[in-house]
């Protein structure tokens, strides 16, 4: 852990998990609860219980790598993925 | 403190019966034959449990030199030799996936999406009865009150990121420190809140060998240090398989009734918690075991599948008995309390 900082990782296919000194407080300034040292905030968006991950992103098959993505890198990829997740949304 | 559960069948009699007695008295070559189902066979897996409980809570009136009695252990060994081969036969055919450090999620998640077992969870939630939702908490009850005690047992085999990444995840079973946020703790809140005991162990002779076998497995893991792989990917599995099954477990309750906070709790505070430990476990712990000792890759995914191979005998065993109107708990004076 960095001292006295936060320390954010994204996980493969899930959410960011945040790690240290953090406060967490929506946009008007007031303070969100969490319970425990460590949050998951989904990335996904499929969340019902935001900002945190609710393992929502597995029952849609969400794809996204841990590390940075590059913005040159072809896009292909995301057009195949796109359909691939339409699939797999359950009813 | 429990008392000792009431014996099934040769092996579990001559457990329990030592046990009344002091320790040294075990009588030498008992012999344990191989059951028709090593996974579920009601007198194995309850003589099993009694020997395991030892390491745990004990039982009201047993001597306690019997936790590491020479005879008692020697018995056990045998008892688990039947247990593992059991698991391996019915794994027969399995290939852990392919995987390194750095893909052990990918891995264990591909062990995850191919379980084709029924979903109890699923069931509970759309149609699952107040009664049926009351026996499922029973039978969870051998664990969830001893809940991440058995993967605790792993914590002195590991050492630097693994083990952090444990502690990182045990912390929170154990509430933080706080007794009322232990999950066992919670857990026995639903229970009280149900208007089930949540007494440690008061169940136990109502459990069927299917049941006791999957506490049996993590105790096993847990216990030797040999399947400190098995352990570790028997909890990355676990986390990495509850969110979304306890969701439904606290939609399934709301729809039957039961809002109370202290009733559901268990179940809410899981949805989010294990998001957490799910990457923790299956990331942190799992592959940085492996990046520390590749060897134990397939132990890791060995465990893992074992998990998956007895919850969904398990959930089988309980959908069917329900479908066809059959009791899922053996009958005691207790468990016809709950059903009357
Ligand atoms: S990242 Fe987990 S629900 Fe969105
Ligand atoms: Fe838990
Ligand atoms: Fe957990």
């Amino acid at each position: 852990m960095s001292a006295g900082g936060a320390r954010i990782t994204p996980y493969r296919d899930g959410p960011l998990l945040i790690r240290g000194t953090f406060t967490l407080a929506d946009q008007d300034g007031n303070d969100i609860a969490f319970r425990g040292q460590t949050v998951a905030l989904c990335r996904c968006g499929r969340s019902r219980q935001k900002p945190f991950c609710d393992g929502m992103h597995k029952a849609t098959n969400w794809r996204a790598a841990s590390a940075a993505q590059d913005p040159h890198a072809a896009t292909q990829d995301t057009a195949s993925r796109f359909v691939r997740e339409r699939d797999s949304t359950p009813g | 403190m429990p008392v000792l559960p009431t014996p099934r069948g040769p092996l579990s009699a001559t457990v329990l019966t030592a046990l009344r007695g002091a320790p040294g008295s075990l009588p030498a070559g008992t012999d344990v034959p191989t059951p028709g189902d090593a996974l579920a066979d009601d007198d194995l897996h309850l003589a099993l449990y009694a020997c395991y409980e030892l390491h745990y809570r004990g039982f009201d009136g047993v001597d306690e030199r019997w936790e590491w009695d020479p005879g008692l252990v020697a018995l056990r060994a045998t008892l688990e030799a039947v247990f593992e081969h059991g698991l391996h036969a019915a794994l027969d055919g399995w290939t852990p996936p392919a995987a390194d450090d750095t893909t052990m999620d990918l891995a264990l998640r591909a062990i995850a999406d191919a379980d084709d077992s029924p979903s109890l969870s699923r069931h509970l939630e759309r149609h699952g009865t107040l009664e049926e939702f009351k026996q499922v908490v029973i039978h969870r009850s051998a664990y969830q009150l001893k809940e991440a005690d058995p993967h605790s047992w792993a914590i002195p085999r590991l050492a630097g990121g693994p083990k952090a990444a444990l502690i990182e995840i045990q912390a929170d079973e154990y509430g933080g420190g706080d007794p009322a946020r232990m999950h066992a703790r919670l857990f026995a809140d639903t229970m009280e809140e149900l208007g089930l005991d949540p007494a440690y162990g008061a169940y136990v002779d109502a459990l069927p060998g299917a049941t006791l076998a999957t506490v049996n497995l993590m105790s096993m893991f847990g216990l030797h240090r040999r399947h400190r792989g098995a352990i570790v990917g028997h909890l990355a599995l676990f986390e990495m398989t509850s969110s979304i099954p306890n969701r439904r477990y606290a939609t399934a309750l709301r729809r039957l009734g039961v809002r109370a906070p202290r009733a559901t709790e268990f179940y809410d505070e899981h949805v989010t918690a294990d998001a957490v430990h799910e990457n923790v476990a299956a990331v942190d712990l799992a592959g940085g075991l492996v990046r520390q000792e590749p060897a134990l890759k397939d132990d890791i995914l060995f465990g893992a599948r074992a998990l998956v191979e007895l919850e969904g005998r398990w959930a089988t065993m309980l959908l069917e008995a329900w479908a066809a109107q059959q009791p899922t708990l053996r009958s005691t004076p207790r468990a016809e309390a709950v059903a009357a």
